[in-house]
């Protein structure tokens, strides 16, 4: 009955060494950052419901996506939930983005 | 200062043994699994906050909940560390139900 994200105290994480290895940000995981800054400011989105968005992955995207990955995919999902985005506008952006760094 | 709650710091409380993960609403909930059902003691009331597991569907969490340090031993929680170890958590009042000081048997 424990959800997906509960894992204090789980096996294998509560036996494992802690890394205390500091992470360098990469670019992606900056652009991520100030998304989820402006969409606060702009009160578009809370915390709790960007947490909310993760922990309702399927458990393949919750073990594979990394930690600012997660964030965006929630933070798309949650935009078309409250009807700011579409998938199909995010789409023709992704899109439209793509050409433009393509073309040279 | 007192703070507006139904504990103070010294009660002992358990934790609700729920779990609203098992029912057929999705729900958002900060009580961790292994604190579920187990004693412990109120170290400080932080004060009233928003409830996050109605924050986190976009709604206001009102009535705020008054959010509590608890203080578990860990020994029968985890198998791990010395047997003085204990382990703190931040607890909202609606997860926590008062424990008499009777003692039973």
């Amino acid at each position: 009955m424990r959800a997906m994200h509960d894992l204090g105290g789980i096996e294998p994480m509560a036996s494992a060494a802690i890394d205390r290895e500091e992470h360098a940000l990469t670019q992606f995981d900056k652009n991520v950052d100030a998304l989820m800054y402006l969409l606060s400011a702009r009160r578009l989105i809370r915390v709790d419901e960007l947490r909310r968005g993760i922990e309702s992955f399927t458990p393949l995207q919750y073990a594979t996506l990394s930690y600012y990955e997660k964030w965006l995919q929630s933070m798309t999902n949650l935009m078309v939930e409250k009807g700011v985005l579409t998938r199909e506008e995010i789409e023709a952006k992704i899109a439209s983005l793509r050409a433009d760094a393509s073309s040279p | 200062m007192t703070r507006a709650g139904r504990f103070s710091p010294g009660d002992r409380v358990r934790v609700r043994l729920d779990w609203p993960e098992a029912g057929p609403q999705r729900v958002h909930i900060r009580t961790p699994h292994y604190l579920r059902g187990q004693t412990g003691v109120i170290e400080r009331n932080f004060g009233a906050y928003p409830n996050p597991e109605g924050l986190a569907f976009g709604q206001p969490g009102l009535p705020a909940q008054p959010l509590y340090q608890v203080r578990f031993d860990q020994a029968p929680l985890w198998s791990q560390g010395a047997p003085s170890d204990t382990i703190v958590a931040d607890l909202y009042e609606h997860w926590l139900e008062p424990v008499s000081e009777a003692r039973h048997g």
